[in-house]
């Protein structure tokens, strides 16, 4: 790979990269040269749509993003820690292993799909399937804590891992418009503000009062979120929240005729 | 509730040999055969016998037999036996009904129409005893043109990752969980020694098989199970599974029972949890969602893997198969109507989808058509027996083959369809720790590179009768085939002539 003139070194270890008119595969190899140079924090400048950043990077270096970074940000990832001043696609965090993604902004379609570990803070609100096939294993336990609403299927085939909708662009009397919540959920929880009918829970789905250690999950996350955005976690947490949780561990046990 | 079924099976023990040893009774996992002290006697409950074979074959005395039940209904060709006893079973459990291995419908066959060509008189044909043979195949995307340099006599193109193949036959995916790591292990040495490729599944890659990479083949399928960089990276090949032969376009489900300490490691999952494939990946909705997935596993393996997706021959496979090479696959790998499974509904398994061979000619015609044939390997996948379907395929086109069912019959199999009870007798399809350890990964894979060498060795017979000494001039040769009892329109997809024309 020939020398990279956009890499800058402005200070000890953070790498500038201008993004504006780089297509994918070659910013994402500017962003690894950045990585491989040791580079703790990188700083992308007019990201417009290039996708898979943080894709086959394995090492906790920062990535602060300007821009509306494209679909699969941080697919596969495992290990550094995203920041978007923007809005992120489709596929954020998809099959993430390990590491932060933190947007300043909305997200699109199955974020988080099939996560390993890791954690997502949206500000915003999240398309369909969020967290769908999440699922924990051994001390990785992966966690999505939204700010606004969510579209249909959040939390579908759900394995293990914590999700958190705050739908704090809701009024407490407000009505989500979700469908099929948590269908097919089979592990892991979902603690939520906000009202919804019973028919727009998933079969599977049981819901239940926090109790102390859920209040406790919800509490340290909340302040995460909260200390990411600047919002003051009190004022989310004096909120009622409702915790969704598998009704069985084995939704499609009797199904089968041998 | 009472079981209406009929035993299928009639063990006979012929009492003038039986010495009351009780092989049988340790072999059988499905508790036919148990022993009565007292009576000092060897007996059997029939109707647990799946004719697996596996006490026959280890009564030291040669006392058993397993016989087919002959007891008759009424006769009566829409009400067979089968149709009466599903109905029974359903109404006994309310379930759906579960089975293994590939579909044993007897639908055409079409490798058995088809024939392959000799040289005689015009054209000399070629002994390979004594003559160089080439079945050397190089998978990967191959360049528009090939650009030499006059004075180094080298290739000036940039080549494409490419992966080699010793013999044009890979093991088909089958997963941990669905198989042993024992199997696994032979599977992962035959692919090593007789330098071709074994195919992960999706069920993650144990620790202990990661010293097989060169020679390993890494599934990305909806579950995602196992999935890290480390697992992209290990194998030379990341196969993103659409489907399954056995059954297209359904899910998968390993049940807790399965998931065992090793099996919940090497997927990623607790110990006895469910582990549920979703029918599509949820990131794949069209062919542009596709090209996203590949390029995305293409971006975390550093552009040095190549990229192979898989898919259930369906009816409309030949213009999926032309989006999945624009999008970006490097192979591009057909399971058909007879493809295997650990798991499937029965009437997903013997109702959907279509024949490989007319899979595959339609396929290669297409992407010739598209002028596009170029851009990605084809390997097909699908009820391949012998090397004589090999040579078959190879002239309608394909790159490679994979085989599935035969690996497993080489390592002892009896296609006794069980593989979804997880009870296999003979070790293969089980995580019971008292039945994995029936294969030894030594005598497995000596079993497997024996049975490729067999292949490997007919193969070069079938070439040099041709006239022919390299499979590649073989490939799509649709010349060398033709066609035995097939309509019109079979032979017109086909692309091939009839005989004796």
């Amino acid at each position: 790979m020939p020398a990279n003139p956009a890499l800058k070194k402005p200070h000890n270890s953070i790498i500038e990269i201008n993004a504006q008119d780089i297509a994918t595969h070659e910013l994402n190899n500017q962003l690894k040269q950045a990585v491989a140079a040791g580079a703790n924090k990188i700083l992308m400048k007019n990201v417009c749509g290039q996708r898979y950043i943080g894709t086959d990077i394995n090492s906790p270096v920062e990535i602060e993003i300007e821009g509306t970074p494209g679909n699969d940000l941080g697919s596969f990832m495992n290990g550094p820690r995203i920041t978007v001043h923007g809005n992120a696609q489709d596929g954020c965090g998809n099959t993430m292993n390990e590491g932060e993604i933190v947007v300043h902004g909305h997200a699109g379609d199955i974020t988080g799909l099939s996560s390993r570990g890791g954690r997502i803070f949206i500000r915003e609100g999240v398309g369909y399937r969020t967290g769908i096939h999440m699922k924990e294993y051994g001390n990785k336990k992966p966690i999505i804590v939204i700010g606004g609403a969510a579209q249909d299927f959040f939390g579908e085939y759900m394995a293990g891992g914590v999700l958190v909708l705050l739908a704090l662009n809701m009024k407490d009397s407000d009505y989500h418009r979700t469908r099929y919540m948590g269908t097919g959920m089979h592990g892991g929880v979902i603690y939520m503000r906000g009202r919804l009918e019973s028919h727009q829970l998933g079969r599977e789905v049981g819901t239940a009062e926090l109790n102390g250690a859920d209040h406790e999950v919800l509490s340290g996350l909340v302040g995460q979120f909260a200390g990411h955005f600047d919002l003051n976690a009190d004022k989310i947490l004096r909120h009622e929240f409702t915790k969704l949780f598998p009704l069985y561990h084995r939704p499609y046990g009797r199904l089968y005729a041998y | 509730m009472k079981t209406f079924i009929p035993s299928k099976f009639i063990v006979e023990r012929d009492p003038a040999r039986c010495i009351q040893c009780q092989v049988c009774v340790n072999q059988c996992s499905f508790a036919v055969n148990s022993y009565d002290a007292a009576d000092n006697e060897v007996m059997a409950d029939e109707n647990n016998c799946v004719g697996c074979h596996r006490c026959v074959v280890f009564c030291p005395t040669n006392a058993l037999n397993i016989r087919k039940n002959t007891l008759d209904y009424r006769e009566n060709y829409n009400w067979r036996p089968e149709a009466i006893e599903d109905i029974l079973k359903q109404a006994e459990t309310g379930g759906m009904l579960l089975t293994g291995m590939g579909n044993d419908k007897g639908y055409k066959v079409y490798w058995d129409h088809i024939l392959l060509n000799a040289s005689q008189v015009t054209n000399p044909s070629i002994d390979p005893l004594r003559e160089p043979m080439e079945l050397v195949t190089y998978l990967g995307r191959k360049p528009d043109r090939v650009e030499i340099d006059p004075v180094t006599h080298t290739l000036k193109n940039a080549m494409p990752p490419q992966v080699k193949l010793n013999v044009p036959v890979m093991f088909s995916a089958m997963s941990y969980g669905a198989v042993s790591l024992n199997v696994q292990h032979s599977l992962a040495r035959a692919a090593t020694e007789a330098g071709t490729f074994w195919n992960t599944g999706e069920g993650g890659l144990h620790a202990s098989l990661y010293p097989y990479g060169d020679h390993t083949i890494v599934q990305v399928a909806s579950g995602r199970f196992g999935v890290h960089s480390k697992y992209l990276n290990a194998g030379q090949v990341v196969e993103i599974k659409i489907g399954q032969g056995a059954k297209p376009g359904i899910g998968g489900h390993l049940p807790g029972e399965k998931v065992t300490a090793e099996v919940s490691r090497t997927r990623m999952i607790p110990i006895g949890s469910d582990a549920l494939s979703p029918a599509p990946q949820h990131d794949i909705y069209s062919i542009e969602d596709l090209a996203q997935l590949v390029y995305a596993l293409k971006e975390a393996t550093g552009y040095r893997k190549l990229i192979s997706v898989k898919i259930a021959a369906v009816h409309n496979v030949a213009a999926i198969a032309s989006g999945m090479v624009r999008a970006g696959a490097d192979i591009i790998a057909i399971d058909g109507l007879r493809g295997s499974t650990g798991a499937a509904p029965k009437v997903i398994r013997d109702n959907v989808g279509i024949p490989i061979e007319m899979a595959l000619a339609a396929v290669d015609a297409r992407l010739r058509q598209e002028n596009i044939r170029n851009q990605a390997s084809l390997v097909i996948a699908g009820g391949i027996r012998n090397s004589g379907d090999i040579a078959k395929a190879i002239a309608l086109g394909a790159d490679a083959v994979y085989i599935g069912t035969a690996a497993l019959i080489a390592l002892g199999c009896t296609a006794c369809q069980q593989c979804h009870t997880g009870k296999c007798a003979w070790g293969i399809c089980t995580s019971d720790l008292a039945l994995t350890k029936r294969i030894n990964p030594e005598i497995g894979s000596r079993r497997l590179v024996n049975l490729l060498r067999g292949w490997a060795i007919e193969l070069k017979d079938i070439l040099g009768g041709m006239g022919i000494n390299a499979l590649e001039s073989l490939r799509g040769n649709r010349l060398h085939l033709r066609g035995i009892g097939l309509s019109d329109n079979e032979l017109k997809i086909l692309g091939i002539r009839p005989v004796g024309d």
